[in-house]
């Protein structure tokens, strides 16, 4: 076994490789288009972000209000009981300082992406977004927040007519 | 339902690199071929074939399973491909495992393989869709977001300093510097780790695994032929996989129990009661250092929020009581999605066996446990490998 550990298969390609054209290699860019339909639960949520409001499901026999909302509860698997409006408004959970792009490209200004517990859910549900309006290195876990909303005529029914929380 | 015992007798690995000269394919075959010369099984006496790779979207190539088929000693035999994200390459040994302790299959090659540098200009390109469509990509996430997160929620709940966590990202590479497969072997401090580059804070540059090209593969045997092929058969002894939610954002994310449920699996299993005095070796999965620590409580083998505690003391040295990525991990050796979990399924075999060379451990380990962990955070696949005497 020792032995054959001692010359493996695998050949790092360098810059240079590439210069000098001792490798070759081909390039394509596949274009796929994909038109997402919301489904009933997340439909709803969304009709809720244009009217500037949050709305979450409620389990009866779980006792607990998620959000994202769902038409079904993953843990007892049956249908949620009803629709429950939510405040705009929850605590940080979890948060980072973000310096670059998936791509690895620096950026100018950090962003700072958080997991906010939404008030009105069960303790510890919560969804993905943004904070702004801060100094990155005054955010702390337990920070209550406030989303900061869209102008009504420009929402259009996206997570993204939050535009980001911010501390209250 | 009666099991029947299945050991591992052969391994192999290629290189791991950044950017291979060498197609997917190529790198499928060496693995395989090199796992199947190391115990003299000629590609006909395979039975079955289990590949795991992880997304498509790396390779852009649809439907990759299929298409890595003959490379991993495929032609014409059954062959299944399995996939759990990054959990795939400990994912893939299980789907052997129970091909062969079903009665079904005497025999099976376990392959598992990645290219990731086809994707351009990123392999990270191919991590956005795991994001919700509706309620996520429109924030623009990109992978380092979520361990970010989940690394400040563990730090946060337990009051863990960030120098404890650098801790892993010395160890493992130092530990790469004596694997011949190793991308990214250094010798480092604790100051390098926290003063290189902060990418998504608490994050930094050399808390995080290199993405990489690579393969590695092992032939599994039920006992009848494992028993003629060698006299030093390491036995799957236990094995446990389990998934969380994909509603990431309605979990605490400081503790991972699916980790735990797939490790209790695993262990009741292996009729293990006491882990941390029966798991002798481990290679949990740690494409970012904080992963290490945050298996390794999942795992029961250290108590919530202890595991900086005994990488602190040097129990998880390499010459520790309980050596802890002895390979060098994802961190040192590379990541190759589903082929850095199945480098950890080779690295028990060759530890068990005696055979790591300069990486042998000192505590002539019995048992071992190899895990892998993926999705959204959301998957804990758990293998456990031992040597009877």
């Amino acid at each position: 076994m020792l032995e054959n550990m001692l010359n493996l298969s695998g050949t790092a390609l360098e810059e240079e490789d590439f210069r000098t054209q001792r490798v070759f290699f081909t390039t394509d860019i596949p274009k796929l288009e994909y038109a997402w339909d919301c489904g009933v639960a997340i439909g709803n949520y969304l009709k809720g972000l244009k009217q500037g409001k949050l709305w979450g499901t409620y389990c009866k026999k779980c006792k607990r209000t998620v959000i994202p909302p769902r038409v079904f509860c993953e843990i007892c698997f049956r249908n949620m009981d009803k629709w429950v409006e939510l405040k705009d408004t929850g605590t940080v959970n979890t948060f980072s300082i973000c310096y670059v792009t998936w791509d690895m490209k620096k950026l100018t200004y950090p962003q700072i992406p958080a997991v906010i517990e939404i008030d009105g859910a069960t303790k510890g549900k919560g969804i993905l977004h943004l904070l702004a309006e801060v100094d990155p290195q005054m955010v702390r876990v337990g920070m209550k927040v406030k989303a900061v909303w869209k102008p009504k005529s420009e929402r259009e029914g996206a997570i993204t007519d939050i535009k980001y929380f911010k501390p209250i | 339902m009666k099991l029947r015992k299945v050991a591992v007798v052969g391994a192999g690995i290629t290189k791991f690199v950044r950017r291979a000269q060498e197609t997917a394919k190529e790198l499928s075959y060496q693995a395989s071929k090199m796992a199947l010369d190391s115990c003299n099984m000629p590609v006909e006496e395979i039975g079955c074939v289990v590949h795991g790779t992880a997304p498509d979207a790396f390779d852009g190539v649809h439907m990759k399973g299929e298409y890595l088929s003959e490379a991993s000693g495929g032609w014409r035999k059954p062959f299944m491909r399995s996939y759990v994200g990054g959990g795939t390459g400990v994912f893939a040994p299980i789907n052997g495992w129970y091909l062969i302790a079903s009665g079904m299959f005497d025999t099976c090659l376990v392959v598992c393989e990645e290219k990731m540098s086809s994707c351009q200009p990123h392999p990270q390109g191919a991590f956005l869709t795991i994001f919700d469509h509706t309620t996520e990509r429109p924030l623009g996430p990109n992978l380092l977001w979520i361990f970010a997160l989940e690394m400040n929620r563990y730090m946060q709940v337990h009051k863990i300093p960030l120098e404890q966590i650098a801790l892993v990202s010395v160890k493992n590479k130092h530990n790469a510097l004596d694997h011949p497969s190793a991308q990214l072997g250094a010798e480092l401090t604790v100051n390098d780790v926290l003063n290189s580059e902060v990418m998504a804070w608490p994050v930094t540059r050399l808390m995080v695994s290199p993405t990489s090209d690579g393969a590695a593969a092992v032939v599994l045997a039920s006992e009848e032929v494992a028993k003629k092929i060698t006299d030093k058969p390491v036995w799957i002894s236990g094995v446990g996989w389990d998934l969380d939610t994909a509603y990431w954002t309605n979990r605490d994310l400081y503790y991972p129990e699916y980790v735990e449920k797939a490790a209790r699996m695993a262990y009741k299993m292996a009729g293990i009661k006491n882990p941390r005095e029966e798991i002798n070796i481990v290679e949990p999965y740690d494409p970012f250092a904080y992963k290490e620590l945050h298996h390794l409580e999942g795992l029961l083998l250290a108590d919530k929020g202890q595991a900086p505690r005994i990488t602190a003391e040097g129990i998880t040295a390499r010459d520790g009581k309980m050596p802890v990525c002895p390979s060098g991990g994802l961190l040192g050796v590379g990541n190759p999605i589903a082929a850095a979990g199945m480098m950890k399924i080779c690295e028990l075999f060759w530890q068990l066996r005696g055979e790591a060379g300069k990486r042998q451990v000192k505590n002539s380990p019995r048992t071992g446990l190899a895990q892998a962990w993926g999705d959204l955070m959301q998957v804990g696949t758990v293998v456990i490998m031992q040597r009877k005497d």
